[in-house]
């Protein structure tokens, strides 16, 4: 059994980081354990729990900022947010259920560290896109600060940029500061059923080349679609959310009709439907429950999506869907197999890059969970790794062997 | 040059000079490299031009190939490199180095590709800002950050600074709008990060390439997100008895919910200035003028401008007038976007600072800000991204009454003033030269040893921009030693950086 070293504040933190350089120890770093078994299997001698190290420490409304100690549950800020009209705009997704684990369970830390983000990504960009400011512990047992407290800086490099999406290879988020934004007082769906992948690649382009201002599009092959039950659909359609002031909403749901005319007839889904449809969208909720079954996730441009997602649904036997215009592949393998060599080839003709997201730790720690890397990007990744941990005591191989 | 402590220069890179001209003209033929003092004189400064310094030498690569050339025997001879796009940068991000090879990225100038159907362009780095926007608006579409230098300043020097514009509270700075680049190290080695789809993978270097500030490596292409034009903008004009009232009214607003796409303020200094050069209506008799701009559909604009004009009423507005026409609305921005030349005409020189407050700071950094020119005995006037608490107070002075060195200390105290309420010294200009020996300010030693050390895994030997942003040069092996108290470090055979 792994030693796990508790930690309730940020002298805690040096402290742990302190003791297991001393002592020659590698360190998982884990904030509330909702996506232990997201990257590479850890081969740690000690976990850090942070769970202790929890609590909004400021929240300004009208300043559009929040900032939270590392540990704080996802939940209890959306809550916060929420009492106040506002949220987290990345809408960040929720990994527990596709792992097997508990609902909204995940932590601040965790949803930064892993640069989550759902359906409104592509109108509101990712984590990344609202991190201000960071405390943070590097390998070096060392707490440092960048970034701010205001919505618009540029004081040094970005380092809370940097830290959103390192996996906490680089350094342990004590403390972290978001832009939050206004909640939407409406949001509607509009569905275009019974569409081919490559109707639905125009279908998507042409809706986000509208000024509809579009904070969802999905495409759902039909299977897919039949387990979502808000859909009441079992042929494949593409979804589209819009959000914002019901005059707005009302204005830009009759645009939306005309600009999908020339791909056939449309819905609309009951208003009270459309935020459990997007949630699951968001979580892989089609996908959850299938066991071990390997479960990628591709980044690609987006009007290659749709094709690819039914070329590899197809080459595999497995299912897939898009979310992000096209621009997110799911793709659920028809067993724990993963195929990464495989899958890799099929994606490399578009551009982007595929994570295999669950998997058995055999398969996880047997092919490249994250995209390997070419070899001079690879090398100053290692050195950029080394600057903030010089000793390899954070995550190490979480996201990459030998790193 | 006054008082600036740059890097001290090397005496044997000067005295290699002709060698090293030779060896660069090998590299870029023609006149892609220039060493004549007369020909170097429009790159002695940027748009911090209180400093100026000719190069070593000039040079105008073309392609990839020839960057990556020049770094490569650049660094294999121990030559430092300042990268420089249309030397627009107010922090002195461009500002050459004795011994330095300015490294000008003027003829990289061409939009590579435009993908309508992903939403995005490649472009080279040498391509302004509003170049972008003009290759891609025939079909609706443009690229969201608009620097009020956009007909000026390269993608590539937006991605230096990081560079911001007044519609960025809803629409996010270039870091937000930019999906790839190609880098050149300073070894010479080229590397691609992100590209057209939304994620770069991997460690997300590309969010601190942009806003480096040519310390990190080249920029040879950029792919950046395009958007479709909102169908309609419509803006409009409030004048309040009080600065209090202004930043009260902003304060609803956003509390409302709504997110304008811009919110500019001025001061009453600011407002005179403007009017007499542009004479667009702006009222006199007012202390702070707001212009509050929404966008998208018709139904959208209508519905908020409702909301907004009740909300600036509630908060004590003396005039409030909404655009009703396309004219009116440029109107309206005619008097802020000229705010810099028209401070320019009333004043022979003038410095503009880029603080960022928490907003409700506001009337405390405007009364701070009256004692301070006071103390200094120079007028200020101020323009203000409003949304986003970003000020651009603009200190005039006539330096050749030798008010220069006032002006910069009242600047100093300026920015040491934001950060003590919270904020930050530089919203979208950038640290450069300007704003480097204030980092203390904001960071202290740990802070500013983890950055430095990020710079040291792209170039060890500090050959990238020397100078700029960072007080103090440390070399890079000494930064990375690690000081653990009592016991022994772990794995001695290990590599230590
Ligand atoms: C009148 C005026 C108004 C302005 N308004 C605004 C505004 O509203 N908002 C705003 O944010 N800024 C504004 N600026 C500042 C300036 O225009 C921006 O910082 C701009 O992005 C600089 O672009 P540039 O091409 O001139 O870059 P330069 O000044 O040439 O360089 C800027 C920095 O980027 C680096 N760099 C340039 N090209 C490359 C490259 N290819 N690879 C690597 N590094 C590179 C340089 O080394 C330097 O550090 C204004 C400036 C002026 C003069």
């Amino acid at each position: 059994m792994t030693d796990v070293v508790k930690v309730a504040d940020e002298a805690g933190l040096v402290e742990a980081v302190r003791a297991a350089i001393e002592a020659g120890k590698t360190l998982d770093v884990c904030g509330r354990g909702s996506k232990r078994d997201l990257g590479r299997p850890g081969q740690t001698d000690w976990t850090l729990d942070l769970s202790a190290l929890a609590g909004v420490t400021l929240y300004e409304p009208e300043e559009l900022i929040l900032s939270a100690k590392g540990g704080t549950p996802v939940a209890e800020i959306e809550a916060m947010l929420k009492e106040r009209g506002q949220m987290l705009a990345f809408e960040p997704l929720d990994y527990g259920p596709l792992l097997g684990g508990a609902e909204a369970a995940g932590s601040i830390g965790g949803v930064v560290a892993c640069n989550l983000a759902g359906p409104r990504r592509i109108s509101h960009g990712a984590a990344r896109d609202h991190a201000l400011g960071a405390r943070a512990v590097s390998g070096r047992a060392e707490a440092f600060k960048s970034g701010g407290r205001v919505v618009k800086n540029v004081t040094g490099y970005d380092l809370p940029r940097l830290l959103a999406g390192s996996y906490g290879t680089l350094a342990v988020l004590s403390e972290f500061t978001l832009k939050v934004l206004p909640r939407p007082p409406m949001e509607e769906t509009v569905v275009l059923p019974g569409v081919s992948p490559e109707a639905a690649a125009k279908a998507l382009s042409a809706a986000m080349g509208s000024s509809c201002e579009v904070s969802g599009a999905a495409y759902l092959p039909g299977p897919v679609a039949a387990r979502i039950p808000e859909l009441k659909l079992d042929v494949p359609a593409v979804v589209l959310r819009l959000e914002g002031f019901e005059p707005s909403v009302r204005a830009r749901r009759a645009m939306m009709i005309s600009v999908l005319m020339p791909f056939g007839g449309v819905e609309v889904v009951e208003t009270a439907a459309s935020p459990g449809l997007w949630a699951s969208i968001r979580d892989v909720r089609p996908f959850v429950g299938t066991g071990a079954r390997a479960v990628w996730r591709l980044s690609t441009a987006p009007a290659a999506g749709p094709a690819l997602a039914a070329r590899l649904a197809e080459q595999f036997k497995g299912e897939t869907f898009c979310d992000w215009a096209g621009g997110l592949i799911w793709l659920l393998m028809p067993g724990e197999a993963s195929e990464a060599d495989k899958v890799r080839a099929a994606l490399a003709p578009h551009g982007g890059h595929a994570t295999l997201v669950r998997a058995t730790s055999a398969e996880r720690a047997a092919v490249p969970v994250f995209q390997p890397m070419e070899p001079t990007l690879a090398a100053l990744t290692q050195r950029v790794k080394a600057s903030f941990d010089p000793m390899g005591v954070l995550n190490p191989g979480r996201m990459y062997a030998g790193m | 040059m006054t008082g600036l402590r740059l890097p001290e220069a090397d005496a044997g890179v000067l005295a290699r000079r002709e060698e090293i001209v030779a060896a660069l003209r090998g590299i870029v033929p023609g006149e892609g490299v220039i060493d004549r003092e007369r020909e170097m004189r429009p790159y002695e400064s940027d748009g911090l031009t209180a400093y100026r310094q000719l190069p070593l030498v000039v040079v105008l690569p073309s392609n990839t190939e020839q960057v990556s050339q020049v770094l490569r025997y650049c660094h294999a001879n121990g030559i430092r490199v300042v990268p420089r796009g249309a030397g627009t940068s107010l922090s002195g991000g461009a500002l050459p180095l004795s011994d330095a090879v300015l490294l000008g990225m003027g003829k990289f100038n061409r939009v590579l590709d435009i993908d309508f159907p992903n939403r995005c362009a490649v472009a080279q780095p040498g391509v302004t800002n509003l170049g972008i926007t003009k290759a891609v608006e025939h079909e609706g579409f443009y690229y969201a950050p608009d620097p009020s230098s956009q007909i000026a300043c390269t993608i590539g020097g937006n991605v230096g600074e990081n560079s911001g514009g007044v519609h960025c509270l809803k629409y996010g700075l270039t870091t937000n709008n930019v999906l790839g680049v190609e880098l050149v190290l300073i070894t010479g080695e080229v590397v691609r990060l992100g590209g057209k789809h939304l994620d770069a993978g991997g460690l997300e270097l590309l969010s601190v390439i942009i806003g480096s500030e040519g310390l990190l490596g080249v920029v040879t292409e950029v792919t950046v997100r395009l958007l479709k034009k909102p169908d309609t903008a419509r803006a409009v004009l409030v004048g309040f008895p009080t600065s209090e009232d202004a930043g009260e009214c902003v304060a609803r607003t956003i509390g409302a919910g709504i997110i304008p796409a811009g919110i500019e303020m001025m001061d009453r200094d600011a407002i005179a200035a403007a009017e007499a050069f542009v004479n667009v209506g702006y009222p006199l008799d007012v202390e702070a003028l707001l212009i509050i701009e929404l966008d998208g559909p018709e139904a959208e604009c209508a519905h908020l401008l409702g909301e907004v004009s009740a909300i600036a009423q509630g908060c004590n507005a003396t005039t409030l007038r909404v655009s009703n026409s396309e004219e009116e609305r440029l109107g309206f921005w005619a008097g802020r976007k000229a705010a810099f030349p028209a401070v320019g005409r009333i004043s022979p020189d003038y410095l503009c600072m880029d603080g960022t407050i928490p907003r409700k700071a506001l009337p405390l950094v405007l009364s701070r800000m009256r004692e301070l020119s006071e103390k200094h005995g120079l007028r200020c006037a101020n323009v203000f991204h409003a949304g986003d608490g970003n000020l651009h107070p603009l200190i005039l002075y006539d330096a050749n009454k030798g008010e220069m060195d006032a002006a910069e200390e009242f600047g100093a105290d300026i920015l040491r003033l934001c950060v003590e309420v919270g904020g930050v010294l530089t919203g979208e200009h950038g640290v450069g030269v300007e704003k480097r020996d204030l980092m203390p300010e904001m960071f202290d030693e740990v802070d500013l040893a983890h950055q430095q050390r990020l710079k040291c895994a792209f170039d060890a030997e500090g050959l990238l921009n020397p100078g700029k942003v960072f007080p103090t040069l440390h070399r890079c092996a000494e930064l990375g030693r690690m000081h653990v108290s009592g016991g022994q470090l772990p794995f001695p055979d290990l590599p230590r950086f």
